[in-house]
């Protein structure tokens, strides 16, 4: 039977590559006196129309991407496979619109049960307690013998790259409040581990390929911000992607192995001027900033030979470059309308010099809140944005376009038709990164174990039978 | 790759990128004044207590 015949790895080009984004969102209920509503409970109310429609609240959606939620009642999206950072890009904003868009209804439903307020939902990584959740990269990777060596050679520079892609955060303490790079600095324990909730690492080496395990793996970087600007996300992913492509290919990285990774992504995160040191392995002490522009510097040297030049990755060594200069200098002007941080701080600084206020001041909390609600309307980060006051990478179309639409270039495409047809058919079925189903009969689940292979012609066979049975 | 915002120019295969261009800093200083007037009541209003009812168990 054709299901069965299960087609060849395809050959693909080295500078191809798998990429996935996994957002938890922050989930709030503000609302006056009244009965206390516990997190579990909104979640309830504001996934109720995608049990309805997906018996579960755990699905594949036509886009190809999965809806969930997750430990501690974090709504989370995790995109489809995008071989393109254009493509993960408009998914993952597509993402925040999705979750969005539930958000009325679980208003509707929590005023039905005696609740009268608004839900919020933030793209951020603490809520004000201190509580951490996360936002997860996914990077497939050719499968090595040396997998923890290769994985620990990437540390150092996602310890410092918090200087670049960091969301910016004001960080409290008993002595008062300073502005920091990143907000998930101080809640990562270790470098690796398969562990996530008891324990904090950068690097999650739980080996889950989603894919044929004897070609992949897949490089699970959980230390990084949720961020909000494109240009951000552009540069986190892809600067990753320059780093790991230097990798694969053997080409020996500058030796920055650090001493401490855990005090040092801490002192990294807390120093805006950059010019804190880390020490080294060999004790050498350098700054975020010599470390970033090590790699910088040995990515460009590749550039035009193992790395292919183009329009994009001439973008990200740009904002790379800028990112770097704009700390050394203090200029954060350099980059304050494509980076995270920068572009938060400006206003953060902004609005605590109109309040005259400390930095530690409930408002500017507040304040920061509003820049990570994923509202359109509401959003402060979107507001900023539609008055063009932050860079665009991708249309407004492609955004759109991508809540509906799976990535047509990898085996999302595959996955994102059959949900549309199997939800068309009101037949059952069961989806996963790897498996298409149709409940209730035998011999028709097809295994996709190739993530680059968008095309196959079982799953048209599948698609036929969800019409003709 | 056409979703590439146009705003960088294409670069010439040996000459280093020209950083973008930012809006004037006055503009931006003006517009971002205009949006914490637009938005200041608003934030304003128990602030404290709207920051601490937003709590959550841990995630990953």
């Amino acid at each position: 039977m054709i299901l069965n015949e299960i087609p060849p790895p395809l050959d693909v080009d080295p500078a191809r590559r798998i990429f996935g984004l996994e957002t938890e969102f922050g989930l709030h209920l503000d609302t006056g006196a009244g009965r206390p509503v516990t997190p579990e409970e909104v979640a309830g109310h504001l996934f109720h129309s995608v049990v309805q429609w997906g018996r579960s609240s755990n699905v594949f959606l036509p886009n190809a991407s999965r809806l969930y939620i997750d430990v501690g009642a974090h709504p989370e999206y995790a995109t489809a496979e995008c071989d393109t950072l254009t493509d993960l890009i408009a998914l993952d904003k597509a993402g925040e619109r999705i979750v969005h868009d539930l958000i009325a209804g679980g208003e509707e439903r929590l005023r039905a049960a005696g609740v009268d307020g608004t839900i919020h939902l933030y793209k951020n990584n603490t809520d004000s307690a201190g509580n951490s959740y996360g936002c997860h990269e996914n990077y497939l990777v050719r499968r090595r013998a040396d997998f923890k060596a290769f994985a620990s050679a990437l540390l150092p520079f996602l310890v410092t790259r918090q200087i670049v892609t960091g969301a910016g955060t004001i960080t409290r303490t008993p002595s008062g409040a300073h502005y920091s790079f990143s907000p998930r600095a101080d809640h990562m324990w270790e470098g690796m581990s398969s562990a996530t909730t008891r324990s904090r690492p950068m690097i999650n080496t739980r080996d889950e390929p989603h894919a044929n395990a004897e070609l992949y793996r897949r490089m699970h970087v959980i230390v990084g911000d949720s961020t909000m600007a494109e240009p951000t996300a552009l540069l986190k992913v892809g600067s990753t992607d320059l780093i790991l492509r230097l990798m694969e290919a053997r080409v020996p990285l500058p030796e920055l192995t650090l001493a401490r990774e855990m005090q040092a992504i801490r002192d990294v995160a807390h120093d805006l001027t950059g010019r804190a040191t880390v020490e080294l392995a060999d004790g050498r002490r350098l700054t975020a900033v010599q470390v970033q522009q090590t790699y910088l510097d040995a990515v460009r040297a590749h550039v035009g030979g193992l790395i292919e030049r183009t329009d994009e990755v001439d973008q990200i060594l740009d904002l790379w470059q800028r990112g770097i200069d704009a700390v050394r200098t203090q200029d954060f002007s350099l980059v304050a309308t494509e980076l995270d941080w920068a572009i938060k701080h400006r206003l953060v600084m902004r609005y605590r010099d109109r309040l005259g206020c400390a930095l530690d001041d409930a408002r500017l909390a507040r304040l920061e809140l509003a820049f990570h609600d994923v509202s359109p309307q509401r959003g402060l980060f979107y507001r900023l944005q539609n008055q063009g006051l932050v860079r665009r990478i991708v249309s407004e179309e492609a955004i759109e376009a991508a809540k509906t639409r799976a990535p047509q270039t990898t085996r999302a495409r595959l996955r994102g038709e059959f949900v549309e047809k199997a939800l068309a058919s009101g037949r059952d079925f069961t989806v996963d990164w790897v498996h298409l189903k149709i409940a209730g009969s035998s011999g028709t689940t097809v295994l996709l174990k190739d993530p680059f292979r968008s095309e196959d012609a079982r799953v048209d066979a599948l698609i036929d039978l969800l019409e003709t049975v | 790759m056409a979703q590439i915002n146009a705003q960088g120019q294409p670069y010439e295969d040996d000459e280093a990128p020209e950083p973008l261009p930012a809006p004037a800093a006055a503009a931006t200083t003006d517009a971002i004044d205009d949006l914490l007037d637009e938005i200041d009541g608003s934030l304003q209003v128990n602030a404290e207590q709207f920051v601490r009812s937003f709590v959550q168990k841990g995630g990953e």
